[in-house]
Parts: C-alpha cells; sequence; structure tokens
C-alpha cells in the first residue's frame, strides 16, 4: 500500500459518525490504534427517531462531544491530518450537521476532508478489532440489513432486508408494546431481556426470498397478536426474536455456503444481541468459519469506525474535496470502489 | 433411506445437504434437511418438514409447465429427504463468466424463457441464481432447487422471483450483470407477452425503490 504524504499533523484522523440517533467522534492513529471513541446518543421522548429533532441533538452536543475527543485521546488540534465523517446512508438532516462540523474542522485545520461510507466504517471496524480478514459480514441495526462480503474491489450486498430492517423491527414492536427505551438501555436490549424470559414460540410469518429477507409483514403479524392480548409479551417477544433472527441466520448461512469464506463479522447495533451471536456462531462451526463478533462499543454506530475507514481512505489517495462532500443518504456501499482491501486476501 | 448407498456429501448448503448416492442402480442426488442448531426444534420442523413436502410438488409443476427438472424418486418427509434424479452437467454459475457475449445471451434467453413458463403456469422458483441452473449435455436448462418456492399467480411474487434473479447476477456476474438481465427479460417476454411483462418489470421498479437506500427511490 502507497502512503500518500502527509502534509500536517501525526498522521491522526478524526471520525464523525452522525447517520441516525448517535452522534460521535473517534480519533485512530495511522495504524489503527484507537485513541477515542466518544458518543452522544439522542434518545427521543415518544415514537422513533425524528429526524429533525436527532440533528438538533447532533448539533447541540457536537462540540462537547468535540472536546472530550480531544481530551480522551490526548491528541491536539495540528496533531490531525485528515477529518472523516459519515457521508451516508443515513438520515439526511443528522448526516447534514455531522458533514458540517467535519467542513468546519477540515477548513479550519486546513487539512483533507474524506467522506465514509458508514456500511463499509461498520465492516473495517470490525475486520481491525476481530482480526477477519475477508468476512462475511452480517450487518444489522436499526437502519440497516445486510450480508455482505467483499469480491472484486468491492463490498457486495449477498442479501438484505426487502423492506425494513431487522433493528427497527423490534424497535416499533417494543414502543407497540409501550416498553421504553433509556440512554444505554435500547429497545433491543428491552426486548431481548423480555425475550429471555417467553418459551412459547408463537407462529410468525417466516419470510426468506433466496438470498433477502422480509420483515415488514412479521411485524404487522407480531403487532396484532400482541393487541390480541392472548400472549404474554415475553413469549411474543421470544418469538419474534427466534423467527426474525432465525431468518437472518438462514441467508448468512447461504451466503457462507455460496462464498466458501473462513470468517463470519457479526456487527450493527443488534449484534449485541447474545441469542443472535449464539446463532450465527452456531452456523459458522457449521462451516468451519471464524465466527468475529465485534466489541459492542465498535458495534453501535460510532465515531472510531469512521476514523479507522479515513485512514485507509486516505492511505490510498482517496480523499473528498468540500465541493464534492454533500452528504448521499442513500449510498449503497457496493458503489464505493475499496482500493484498500487487495484481493489477495481471499481465502 | 432404503436401498440407497449414500457416498459423498457434493454440497453442505445452508438449506439441505445433497449427497451423490446410488438407488435402484441409479445415480441419484438425495437432498436431506438436516436440523439447524440455531433455530428452536418447532420452528426448525416447521420449515424443514413445508420445504420437503413442497418442493416436489414444484419440480412436477415446472416439468409439467414444460421447465427441465430433476425426476424426483422417494420423498421421506419424516426424515426431510427427497431423493432425485442426479443432473449431469455445469452450473450456469460456472460457465457465465467465461462465456462469448453470444453464448451468454443465448443461455439468458433460455432461462428467461423457462422462468416464463414457470410463471405463467403460476410458480414461483424462489430462489433463482444461477448455481440453481444446470446446463445438461442436451444443452438444456435444468431447473433445480425449488425449496423456497411457492405456487401462486401474484404479480408481486414474480417481481420478487425476478428481482431476485437481477440480484443474483449483480452479485456473481456484476461485470455482464445488465446484459444477461436483459437477455432473461427478451426471453421471458417471449414466453409472458409483452404487456404482462412490462407490468412485472414495472413491479420490479416498484419492489427496488422500496428497498433501502436505493438513489432515486421516489420520495
Amino acid at each position: 500500500m502507497r502512503k500518500t504524504r502527509i502534509d500536517k499533523g501525526r498522521g491522526y484522523c478524526l471520525g464523525i459518525e452522525s447517520t441516525a440517533d448517535d452522534f460521535g467522534m473517534g480519533v485512530s492513529t495511522p495504524k489503527g490504534e484507537i485513541l477515542a471513541n466518544i458518543r452522544n446518543t439522542y434518545v427521543p421522548t415518544e415514537g422513533g427517531i425524528h429526524p429533525r429533532d436527532a440533528a438538533r441533538h447532533h448539533a447541540d452536543v457536537a462540540a462537547n462531544v468535540l472536546e472530550e475527543t480531544f481530551t480522551k485521546s490526548c491528541v491536539k488540534p495540528q496533531d490531525l491530518s485528515t477529518i472523516a465523517f459519515s457521508q451516508g446512508p443515513g438520515l439526511g438532516p443528522c448526516l447534514r450537521t455531522g458533514a458540517t462540523v467535519a467542513r468546519a474542522l477540515a477548513s479550519y485545520l486546513n487539512i483533507p476532508l474524506v467522506g465514509v461510507n458508514h456500511c463499509i466504517a461498520h465492516i473495517e471496524i470490525g475486520k481491525l478489532k476481530t482480526g477477519a480478514e475477508d468476512p462475511i459480514t452480517l450487518y444489522v441495526s436499526g437502519g440497516n440489513t445486510m450480508v455482505t462480503a467483499f469480491d472484486a474491489g468491492r463490498y457486495r450486498v449477498f442479501g438484505e432486508t426487502l423492506d425494513i430492517a431487522l433493528g427497527n423491527c423490534l424497535d416499533v414492536f417494543a414502543r407497540e408494546a409501550g416498553l421504553r427505551q433509556k440512554p444505554g438501555l435500547p429497545f433491543g436490549a428491552v426486548v431481548e431481556a423480555l425475550a429471555a424470559k417467553g418459551h412459547r414460540l408463537v407462529s410468525l410469518p417466516y419470510c426468506v426470498k433466496g438470498m433477502d429477507i422480509s420483515l415488514s409483514g412479521l411485524l404487522t403479524a407480531a403487532v396484532n397478536l400482541l393487541k390480541q392480548g392472548k400472549y404474554a409479551l415475553g413469549d411474543l417477544c421470544y418469538s419474534l426474536q427466534e423467527t426474525t433472527f432465525s431468518m437472518v441466520t438462514e441467508i448468512t448461512e447461504r451466503a457462507l455456503a455460496h462464498t466458501g469464506k473462513k470468517q463470519v463479522l457479526l456487527t450493527g447495533g443488534v449484534a449485541a444481541n447474545k441469542r443472535l451471536q449464539s446463532m450465527i456462531k452456531s452456523i459458522s462451526e457449521e462451516h468451519d468459519a471464524r465466527f468475529c463478533a465485534v466489541p459492542s462499543e465498535f458495534a453501535i454506530d460510532n465515531g472510531a469506525m469512521i476514523a479507522w475507514t479515513g485512514v485507509l481512505a486516505h492511505d490510498c489517495g482517496m480523499t473528498t474535496p468540500v465541493e464534492k462532500s454533500s452528504v448521499k443518504p442513500r449510498w449503497r456501499l457496493e458503489k464505493v470502489e475499496v482500493r484498500w482491501v487487495t484481493q489477495n486476501s481471499q481465502p | 433411506m432404503g436401498n440407497s448407498k449414500l457416498s459423498t456429501v457434493i454440497k453442505k448448503g445452508a438449506e439441505a445437504n445433497l449427497y451423490l448416492a446410488e438407488w435402484h442402480d441409479r445415480k441419484v442426488i438425495i437432498k436431506k434437511r438436516l436440523p439447524k442448531k440455531y433455530r428452536p426444534p418447532r420452528l426448525d420442523e416447521q420449515i424443514r418438514t413445508y420445504r420437503t413436502v413442497h418442493e416436489p410438488q414444484l419440480i412436477h409443476g415446472a416439468k409439467q409447465a414444460g421447465v427441465p427438472t430433476p425426476l424426483v424418486y422417494q420423498v421421506n418427509v419424516k426424515e426431510a429427504t427427497i431423493i432425485m434424479e442426479f443432473i449431469e452437467g455445469k452450473q450456469v454459475k460456472e460457465l457465465l463468466n467465461g462465456q462469448s457475449e453470444k453464448e451468454r445471451k443465448h443461455v439468458c434467453t433460455a432461462i428467461g424463457r423457462a422462468i416464463g413458463r414457470l410463471h405463467k403456469n403460476g410458480i414461483i422458483h424462489g430462489d433463482l441464481t444461477t448455481s440453481n441452473m444446470i446446463l445438461d449435455p442436451e444443452e438444456r436448462i435444468v431447473f433445480v432447487d425449488f425449496g423456497l418456492g411457492e405456487k401462486t399467480d401474484d404479480l408481486e411474487a414474480k417481481a420478487v422471483d425476478l428481482h431476485l434473479m437481477k440480484r443474483a447476477l449483480q452479485s456473481t456476474h456484476y461485470r455482464v450483470a445488465q446484459d444477461c438481465f436483459n437477455a432473461v427479460m427478451d426471453g421471458y417476454s417471449s414466453i409472458i407477452g409483452l404487456g404482462d411483462t412490462r407490468e412485472v418489470l414495472g413491479k420490479i421498479e416498484e419492489i427496488e425503490s422500496r428497498g433501502r437506500y436505493v438513489a432515486d427511490r421516489k420520495t
């Protein structure tokens, strides 16, 4: 890998993440040592994430998060060589807030800006933290549900949801059930705790279409059952988890069987779920692949993953001039040419 | 499994294991849906039973529709096992990338015609990838693995089926995906007719626009 010349600083990259409800900043050294990973999460008082409210939250906390990032990492602004930011995909207003902060910092410090694809950043930090080289990745969060693997210069999507994301499905169900999330205790964790008390499997539509899945019909069915009041909430949470997790596990196994890769990376907010981890571990073992669970701090949306991917991209000479730095709310990961991964890492 | 000699695992898939075996002096494939440890036993049994029962029915239906499929010799629902004809030939997945443009177009048009016949007869394959199509020595394209299929005349189901075909082409044959898919649709419309094909294409577009992060989604 040819190193691009570092004009200023010590090669450190500051990454800014703001695709949805998390506003995060992280600092990575050129070798991928994460010096800080600070996050502040917007928790709506009711309902789901309102993009404008979330963006306002991000703008409010940005200065504090930045200060905390510098303090925690013991990095001075002049040590930074690049500013990376989540350019998409995500919620427009939230992305724009992060991008604005990034542009301001880059222009003030007069260092390059690197626009990073959020989904790719999840995979890259996962590889960094688990040592996976060429994994099948199951990325499951509130906004994304996909199975991807690297092939011929890009991350390719092998399977994904045809409608809503897995985390979204769990969140909506939890809200319909009148559950509350708290800072540090997202809906997913609340559902997981309730599911642990359930044991009766209530039949829900199991919808695998090739390597894709569909969750919206299942969610409707689950909410209808909830409103009938015939079933214990624990049993419904248990059934919801078992059925949806079985679906994503099945498509992950399909991709694994199809590509013959030797590592399986589980990441995204839903990756924190122990039951899902055990399912993915089971299929990994079945196919003699190594199961790589990304540590929770780096599996949920975070600034460190953006910083590290910024380092990788910048090393390959990829920077984003300000005039091309507008956000891309619907930026699919296979659109990105991934120059820092070489095909010879293939098994 | 009666008089079969279980020999080698030829494919350890996600959904089932395939064994190459000899059964009454025939070379057969034994498709066994093994229990999946990750699923709760009840859900696991439901899924395996459902697919074992439905797959032979769809294979049979496809044959009636004029699409070559393996002969089914024996079904054992309790064991979730199907014994079927072994198809000699090569997976289209292995062939496509190395073919000339003309050959590729020829194969893809034939695939499209076969899909057209299935859909015309209310059969949804459910997993249209190039690894589920085998070009046999007689140059026929044999469709296998109907485990995720269903019987329906629903427009949405047909469109999803073709959408999956397109996605499979994009992930495995990305360099030629668009040409291949166009040829598939040419073949498809020669069976279904232009009007209905246009309707299906419109639906595919709608399904794709529902997907996550589609650049041209209308909001």
